[in-house]
Order: C-alpha cells, then sequence, then structure tokens
C-alpha cells in the first residue's frame, strides 16, 4: 500500500478503535479519506500538506460529510458547500477524516452540551476534554490526527488544548475566512486550530489564512510566511504578565506551573515586565451579554423550515417554529438563546448589550496600552485543569468563569495560543496563554515553540496512539 | 424576570419545569452581568463589531456581476418538507 493511504489507514483505524472510549468524533469519514488518499497518491502535485491527515470541528461546512454542531435541531444535515477553510486545506492535500463532537453549537466549556454525548478527556476519561471544541482537542491529543480545526468564540480552542495538552491557536479577528463556520456570535467567531505542536498549527495557518469573498469580514492584511519566524530566537522579547489577575479563582498548581513557565521564558532571554489590565474582571460580564445577543440573533434562523430537523404534530406555522426550537435545541443553548432576546428586548437594550459594547472598547484599549509596552500578555489558560465531568453542569456561571482568562482576546479581536507548560500533581496538563497584538500569529507561534522545544510536556495522553 | 415571555419572543415553547429551571439561573447571570454598572462609560465609544483597523479598511466591495445560484433543486434538498419546487410549512394563519 502507498504511504498517504497507509498512514490515513492507520489515522481512521485510530480513530474508529479510539473512539469507543473517547467519543471524539461523530463522524469518521473512512470511505471518503481512503478514496481521497488514493487520488492524492496518483497526483504529481507537491502540495504543501500532501496525505496530512486533519479532523475537522462539526460547525465547518463540508458537503462530503455531516455538519450538526452538536445538535439535533441540524442532526444529519449535509451543507451544500465546502467552508472556505476546508476547501484552502483539500487543495492543499489534506486529507479529512472526520467531523468532532463539540458542544451544541459551540456554546459550552466541556464538551457536556453535546446531543451527541460527551467527549472524554483523553488524560483521564472521567474528566472533561474542554469545549467548546472538544473533540477536535482530543482528536490531536490522542494521536489520532497532528491537527485539527475547531472555532473559538470565548476560548473553544485555547481552553481545550490546555485541558488536553497540546496547542491551541486563536487567530486575530479576520485573518481566517469564516465563510462555512456556522455563525455563533458573529463579532468574536473566529476558526481556530489545534497542532500537537506549534509547528503543526503554524502549517494549517499558512494554508487557511487570508483574505476571501465570500467574508467580508477577512482583512486584506498580508498572510507572512510562519515558518520563517519560528525558530528565531526570543531574546529580548518582551513578555507581560498582569499579576492582578493570577489571584481568587486560580487553582494553585496551575498558577505554580505558570509562575515556573515565567521562569522559564526568562531563562530563554525574554524580559518579564508587570502590566495592568485593568478591566479585564468585566470580560466574563461583556462577553455573556454580547455573545448571548447575537446567538439569539444567528439562531433565529433554525425554524423547521429549510433544514434539519422539524418536530411533527404542529397544525399552525408559529406552533411549529417554537415546537421544533424547543424540542431541537439543548438547554445551554435556549438558556443563552433566551438571555440574548432578554438584553436585546425593548427597554433593555441600554442597560445591557450597549453597555457591554462601550466596556469592550475599554478592554481594548487595555491590550492596546500594554501591547506598547510589551510583544506578548502570558496568563493561565484556564483557571484549572480539566474538572470532572458532571461538576458544573448544574451551575451556568461557574462554567462561565472557566473562561476567565480566554473571553476577553476574543473580545478585543486579538490573537491568542495556548501552550502545554506543566502536569498537574494528578498528571493532567496545564496550559499557558500568550495574547499578542493584533495579525501577531508569527510572534506567538515563535514564542510557543521556543517553549515547548526547551520545556516539553513530556508526557502523553493515556489513551492516544502508540509510538 | 418573565422567562415566559422572552422565551416566547425567542420563539421556544418551553415546559413549566424548564420555566422553574432557568429562572433562578438566568436571574444569577443577569445579577452577575450588571457589575458593569460600576464602569462609568459616560465618554466611552462603543466597539461595534469585531473588527479590527485594518479588516474596517478593507475593501468589500464587489463588481455587480451575476453568478450562479445554488438552484431551486439543491435550495430544497435538505427540506424537512418540500413540494413542487416549494418549502412547505403548515398554515400560517
Amino acid at each position: 500500500m502507498s504511504e498517504i493511504k497507509s498512514n490515513i489507514k492507520k489515522s481512521l483505524d485510530n480513530a474508529e478503535k479510539l473512539n469507543e472510549t473517547l467519543n471524539s468524533f461523530l463522524k469518521i469519514e473512512r470511505e471518503y479519506a481512503l478514496n481521497r488518499a488514493e487520488e492524492l497518491e496518483k497526483s504529481s502535485d507537491e502540495s504543501p500538506l500532501k496525505g496530512f491527515a486533519i479532523a475537522v470541528k462539526d460547525n465547518i461546512c463540508t458537503k462530503f460529510s455531516q455538519t450538526s454542531c452538536g445538535s439535533r435541531i441540524l442532526g444529519n444535515y449535509r451543507p451544500q458547500y465546502n467552508a472556505t477553510a476546508v476547501d484552502k486545506l483539500l487543495k492543499a492535500g489534506a486529507v479529512i477524516v472526520g467531523k468532532t463532537n463539540m458542544d451544541e453549537f459551540a456554546m459550552g466549556s466541556s464538551n457536556e452540551n453535546s446531543a451527541f454525548g460527551t467527549a472524554k478527556n483523553p488524560w483521564d476519561t472521567t474528566r472533561v476534554p474542554g469545549g467548546s471544541s472538544g473533540g477536535s482537542a482530543v482528536a490531536v491529543a490522542s494521536g489520532v490526527v497532528r491537527a485539527a480545526l475547531g472555532s473559538e468564540t470565548g476560548g473553544s480552542v485555547r481552553q481545550p488544548a490546555s485541558f488536553c495538552g497540546i496547542v491551541g491557536l486563536k487567530p486575530t479577528y479576520g485573518r481566517i475566512s469564516r465563510f462555512g463556520l456556522v455563525a455563533f456570535a458573529s463579532s468574536l467567531d473566529q476558526i481556530g486550530i489545534f497542532g500537537q505542536t506549534s509547528k503543526d498549527a503554524a502549517e494549517v495557518l499558512q494554508t487557511v489564512a487570508g483574505r476571501d469573498a465570500n467574508d467580508s469580514t477577512t482583512a486584506a492584511v498580508e498572510v507572512p510566511n510562519y515558518a520563517d519566524e519560528i525558530g528565531k530566537d526570543i531574546k529580548g522579547k518582551r513578555i507581560g504578565v498582569p499579576r492582578a489577575l493570577f489571584g481568587e479563582g486560580l487553582d494553585n498548581e496551575v498558577r505554580n506551573a505558570v509562575e515556573q513557565s515565567i521562569e522559564n521564558y526568562r531563562s530563554l532571554g525574554a524580559e518579564i515586565i508587570d502590566i495592568d489590565l485593568p478591566n479585564s474582571k468585566y470580560s466574563i460580564a461583556v462577553y455573556y451579554i454580547i455573545a448571548t445577543a447575537e446567538a439569539s440573533s444567528n439562531l433565529a434562523r433554525f425554524d423547521g423550515v429549510r433544514y434539519g430537523f422539524r418536530a411533527e404534530n404542529a397544525h399552525r406555522l408559529r406552533e411549529m417554529y417554537m415546537k421544533t426550537r424547543e424540542e431541537g435545541f439543548g438547554a445551554e443553548v435556549k438558556r443563552r438563546i433566551m438571555l440574548g432576546t432578554y438584553v436585546l428586548s425593548s427597554g433593555y437594550y441600554d442597560a445591557y448589550y450597549a453597555k457591554a459594547q462601550k466596556v469592550r472598547t475599554l478592554l481594548k484599549q487595555d491590550f492596546l496600552n500594554a501591547f506598547d509596552r510589551c510583544d506578548a500578555v502570558l496568563t493561565p489558560t484556564a483557571p484549572s485543569v480539566a474538572f470532572k465531568i458532571g461538576e458544573k453542569t448544574d451551575d451556568p456561571l461557574a462554567m462561565y468563569l472557566s473562561d476567565i482568562y480566554t473571553v476577553s482576546a476574543n473580545l478585543a479581536g486579538i490573537p491568542g495560543i495556548s501552550v502545554p507548560c506543566g502536569l498537574s500533581s494528578e498528571g493532567l496538563p496545564i496550559g499557558l496563554q500568550l495574547v499578542g497584538k493584533h495579525w501577531s500569529e508569527a510572534v506567538l507561534l515563535n514564542l510557543a515553540n521556543a517553549y515547548e522545544s526547551q520545556f516539553p510536556l513530556g508526557a502523553k495522553a493515556r489513551f492516544s496512539v502508540a509510538g | 424576570m418573565d422567562v415566559k415571555k422572552i422565551a416566547k419572543l425567542a420563539h421556544l415553547e418551553i415546559t413549566e419545569e424548564e420555566v422553574a429551571l432557568y429562572t433562578p439561573q438566568m436571574a444569577n447571570i443577569v445579577a452577575y452581568v450588571e457589575q458593569l454598572n460600576e464602569l462609568d462609560t459616560s465618554s466611552v465609544e462603543p466597539m461595534l463589531g469585531g473588527l479590527t483597523k485594518e479588516g474596517e479598511l478593507t475593501e468589500t466591495r464587489r463588481a455587480d456581476v451575476p453568478h450562479e445560484s445554488l438552484g431551486q433543486e439543491k435550495a430544497l434538498d435538505q427540506a424537512p418538507s418540500a413540494v413542487a419546487g416549494h418549502f412547505q410549512v403548515p398554515k400560517v394563519l
């Protein structure tokens, strides 16, 4: 058997075997992927990702597979077109082996809001993999694929990357086309990338980044050659540390690991400076107003008319809408649609939505001020290691607070990356987060690469591909 | 907070059990977000959308040239109910 085909077959075999335990894939596309491997083998093109197995979150449209968004309301919906990011991957020779599990409509921090069962953390299957892109994180952490696409609205790539011990990149708003990414909160959403290493993430970013006429929010900003940046000396790079955010709510082991990582960066020649992000404590409040408001509008399209699920036994149109949405959406999605409806409703708009937009300006300004003095800001990615399945399901607000370190980057539109920086006493991965100024992905990837090459995690998930 | 009224505005036919579950949860979240009132934002401009400066400067207009559309067959392909080239829905009134 040819090399590409045998690699893809291995990836599919691993996916199928591990999925019984980890539930990271909602759909594994064996026949499709093997056919594609065969085609690639015949082609003489030396495309950059030729034969590279990749997994894609199930809210990114693929016409050769389902796109369920982890929801009953879409079920086995099959799009009529590929997302631009998917088309670019395919053009570069990648092989998409399947669609991954996620919190319904990307709303969640644990994967427990999937309508198709939660994905499990490969380091400890009694724990969540994080979310919402949990399935993609698990597919990479378990070694089934080297990289995967996820999506980010408030940390949905960085937080699961941290929980699963891999690299997770959220690019600048406008860096990757969202054409074909099912919308959640349009002023925040970005496609993000998981890699076993920052080099893997950089290779995928190189392929999918850039302006797209089908997404007017993509910016005409030149895409640098990321590989050229990676490996450069980080001596003299200035890393800002907002100590005020290392207090209440932060797990001790995470704090210690991140403090150690700051010292490690210092030992690599980086200059560590103190910075202040005075409005960061408001980020979750701003986020849950803006994200729910936008979601209530975006999810109005799911009404049982044009695609997906429709409730039976409804005799009038409005009744059909209401029953379809009631039966088709899960609890967290309904909660957020209702919160968004409330904050946008007559008499409340100025008090909530307009207020949140103003505080968002302040949050962004905090970062712009900080970046006058430093190249990147370092914090923990998440306040804890992966928590137990079921631990936070009864308390939505407690779940929201697990995004405390990540949502600011989405609100400010800046890029961020999570890099493994240690293991807890129970052997669970801890991640450090670096965020940078707009369009500074190359700087972040280089800082991440410097860290992982000098201070590798040195352990693998318990459930992962051997060898 | 009148969760039943909000659900109706959002086209969700929620049950009494859900009203009982969501009312305190949503009240809790709304109480949390109200901490924003501590801040004086009277002289702050709102951030509208998520675009960067470079994104705002990007030319997004294009020539007004027709291109191929999805077509009726494909547009109806995923519909729960389609008849004679149309989406079919229950009676409106």
